[in-house]
């Protein structure tokens, strides 16, 4: 009796917690958690805003409000009285055309034009999943050749435009692409041999791929544009963009066999054993089943090679080739529009930023992907 | 009970046949470096056959003769009546001064932008991601000749910008305060870098002891000492002055202070900027690559905030940061090449003219290479020590 006493009282039920405080409707809970979540973020956020509200008004009034859109006739005086206080948009109408084709004669522009359009389709067709079949190789080789002979000429009625007219975004986009379309194979190859048991050709391949990726490219331009004609037989003469075409696949060779070399490691070491236990070659074995499995792997860091190549075709301009960034670096060497080289960078960076954007975003859905999978 | 040995099956006899892989080995190394010799014996005898026909003799003679190139933006003293040999060191002093300098600029402000894009605050983490992306996706050549553009439209040295107290921005470049630096502030800075070196070893030596006793041993005490003290001390002996020398403009340009040439500043810039947007990215997957749990177990133990950072995390994010920060490291320094792009003189800018006047390609392109790949070659087997230094111990 007396031992229940001493119980307390039934303790009192723990009643239900309050809800949490609102921190307000939908838009003020994401104010509050995302940019005033504590004195020194909202101190960071009002800082911030100044400086890009600041950054922004000098850029509309630079870029917009003060800008000069159109002009006529290669008069750039209007331009000239805004110096510094608006762009000179109009450079970009007065000089697209050389900018984006170069020295290619005027009437005859729509064919680059179309091989751009080729090039765009076929990196679009690349990139679907359920095109990545071995008919997609005829498909780039026939793309190819059909570019080449745009940019060529010389039969139906089309004139032969030599390669020393070729210039802006097409000879970007062949020197990119031509230079995947062959370093990739160069690539696998050296891969191969820098895996290989053979120790002559490993130290080969080791030799060839440190030596290219030790060096700027530059110094490869330079050896393409003045050391090479040195080292051909009398009467041999390559022409310019060819021997800078050369050396970009060299240098992408040397890149791309590391990737490749990546997807290879990623192989288990069973599917090698299994192409063993079925007796096929050395070549079957790779071609069939490692090769295929190796590529799938590496395809991201591929694009992001491939974006890389893409921006550093643009170190031609250093050998006096005409791709995209000379073509607008030249453009501007009119006396007319000289002060006006920012905009045409401008110009200029925007369609180098689009593909290589779209690259980018492309390779990052491909990574999401297979973390998915 | 018989202990077998595994028996090793019988050599078999060589077949000079494609089907024995000992032969088809041997063959095809044969005939890969067969067919590579001959390429390059090819080349060779064309090279020199092309070489007699121009007159131009081949070997490192022409080093020796007189230079005759100006190089306006040096830091050891030359002239253009030096050799080609002078010229070549100007020239990689050039490299190292951008390289080394960009690195580490790029090295800060790419951890910092990668810590932003981690913020928590949606502004900054959005502002740092579009840093990232428009930088990356742009051609770095295009950068630089966009920043010396923007360099040369600078108002002259007479209006320059200023916004602080001897820091003037003009088409002349950007010109710092500097300190002037004689023989005994030499001594001081020898001392500070000497006590670094011997409190480093202390520390190493304190920390060891609380590893056998547990005690915790203040280091602070001998940092006070070696670092700051014994500096000072060294500095007040040798009686060095350390007054700062504050640009002045006088005619047309500024005399005193530190120069840094517009061509400088704009690679300078161009390279920081580039290469920080690749290096923000590794910081970024770096401390991503760090569970959470690990940081949560060591607050658990109640640790302190800047233990977890510098004990916990920082060590694991270093192992997934470190080898892809070597190879940005190394892309700064190879695309520190087209400083010959806006005329700052480096090793490739150089080697150019000396090409261009002597007609030696093939020295000249050797040289650059010997170069590059001897500050590769450094770089890599320092990161390569550092990454072997903080790599996971394992059992």
């Amino acid at each position: 009796m007396s031992s229940v006493a001493h119980l307390p009282q039934d303790p009192l039920p723990i009643g239900p917690r309050p809800a949490p405080r609102a921190l307000g409707g939908h838009l003020t809970a994401w104010l509050r958690a995302n940019l005033f979540a504590s004195i020194p973020s909202s101190i960071m956020t009002l800082l911030l805003l100044f400086l890009l509200g600041k950054a922004c008004i000098g850029l509309w009034q630079w870029g917009i409000a003060n800008a000069v859109w159109i002009v006529s006739g290669n008069d750039s005086s209007a331009c000239r009285a805004l110096r510094g206080v608006g762009a000179c948009w109009a450079v970009v109408p007065e000089k697209y055309r050389f900018i984006l084709f170069g020295t290619y004669p005027f009437s005859e522009q729509w064919r680059p034009a179309l091989a751009v359009v080729i090039f765009i389709a076929l990196f679009a067709v690349s990139s679907r999943r359920s095109f990545w079949r071995k008919e997609l190789f005829l498909l780039w080789a026939a793309a190819l050749i059909m570019i080449g002979c745009l940019m060529w000429g010389g039969f139906l009625g089309l004139s032969f435009v030599t390669q020393d007219r070729w210039g802006g975004l097409p000879v970007t986009l062949i020197l990119a692409t031509f230079g995947l379309a062959f370093g990739f194979p160069l690539g696998i190859l050296v891969a191969l041999g820098r895996r290989s048991k053979l120790p002559a050709i490993r130290s080969l391949c080791v030799l060839y791929v440190e030596l290219i990726r030790g060096v700027p490219l530059i110094s490869l331009l330079f050896m393409a544009s003045v050391m090479f004609p040195l080292f051909m037989p009398d009467g041999v003469n390559i022409d310019k963009l060819l021997r800078a075409q050369i050396a970009f696949i060299l240098y992408a060779g040397a890149y791309l066999a590391e990737v490749v070399r990546g997807g290879l490691q990623a192989v288990p070491r069973g599917q090698y054993e299994a192409g063993d236990a079925l007796g096929l070659s050395y070549w079957q074995k790779h071609a069939l089943i490692v090769l295929p499995q190796a590529i799938r792997h590496v395809i991201p860091p591929l694009v992001n090679t491939f974006i890389a190549f893409f921006k550093d075709t643009s170190l031609v301009l250093i050998i006096g080739i005409f791709d995209l960034l000379t073509t607008a670096k030249t453009a501007i060497v009119d006396p007319a529009w000289q002060s006006f080289s920012v905009e045409v960078y401008v110009f200029v960076g925007v369609i180098y930023f689009v593909f290589c954007f779209a690259m980018s975003r492309y390779s990052r859905s491909l990574e999401a992907q297979r973390g998915t999978n | 009970m018989t202990t077998s040995t595994p028996k090793r099956p019988p050599a078999r006899p060589w077949r000079l046949s494609l089907s024995d892989p000992r032969v088809a080995g041997l063959f095809w190394q044969i005939l890969v470096v067969g067919i590579a010799v001959a390429i390059v014996a090819f080349l060779w005898s064309n090279a020199i056959h092309n070489l007699s026909v121009r007159r131009i003799s081949t070997g490192f003679a022409f080093l020796g003769r007189e230079a005759g190139m100006p190089i306006a933006d040096s830091w050891i003293d030359y002239t253009p009546k030096d050799t080609y040999l002078r010229a070549f060191i100007v020239g990689i002093v050039n490299t190292l001064r951008v390289a080394v300098i960009g690195i580490v600029l790029a090295t800060v402000i790419g951890t910092l932008v990668g810590i932003a894009r981690l913020s928590s605050n949606w502004l900054l983490a959005r502002l740092a991601a579009v840093y990232v992306e428009v930088l990356r996706d742009l051609p770095l050549l295009l950068q630089l000749l966009f920043w010396y553009v923007l360099m040369q439209g600078l108002p002259a040295a007479r209006q320059a910008w200023k916004p602080v107290e001897g820091v003037y921005l003009s088409n002349r470049g950007l010109i710092l305060p500097s300190v002037p630096l004689h023989e005994a502030n030499w001594w001081t800075i020898l001392a500070l870098v000497a006590g670094l070196i011997v409190f480093t070893f202390v520390r190493r030596r304190l920390i060891a002891q609380q590893m056998l006793d547990g005690k915790a041993r203040p280091a602070w005490p001998y940092a006070l000492g070696l670092v700051v003290a014994l500096p000072a001390l060294v500095s007040f002996l040798s009686g060095a002055s350390w007054s700062i020398a504050l640009p002045e403009l006088r005619g047309f340009n500024f005399v005193g202070g530190l120069t840094l040439a517009p061509e400088y500043f704009a690679l300078l810039i161009a390279l920081v900027t580039y290469t920080s947007a690749f290096i923000a990215e590794i910081v970024r997957s770096g401390i991503q690559a760090v569970p959470r749990g690990q940081s949560d177990a060591a607050k658990a133990l109640g640790l302190k905030r800047s233990f977890v950072l510098q004990h916990i995390v920082l060590p694991q994010a270093l192992r997934v940061i470190i080898p892809p920060m070597t190879s940005q490291y190394l892309n700064l320094t190879k695309n520190s090449s087209l400083a010959v792009a806006v005329g700052y003189q480096d090793i490739v800018s150089v080697a150019n003219t000396t090409l261009n006047q002597t007609g030696q390609a093939i020295e000249s392109i050797a040289l650059i290479m010997m170069v590059f790949l001897t500050i590769s070659l450094g770089i890599s087997l320092f990161m390569n020590w550092y990454n072997a230094r903080i790599a996971l111990v394992e059992r």
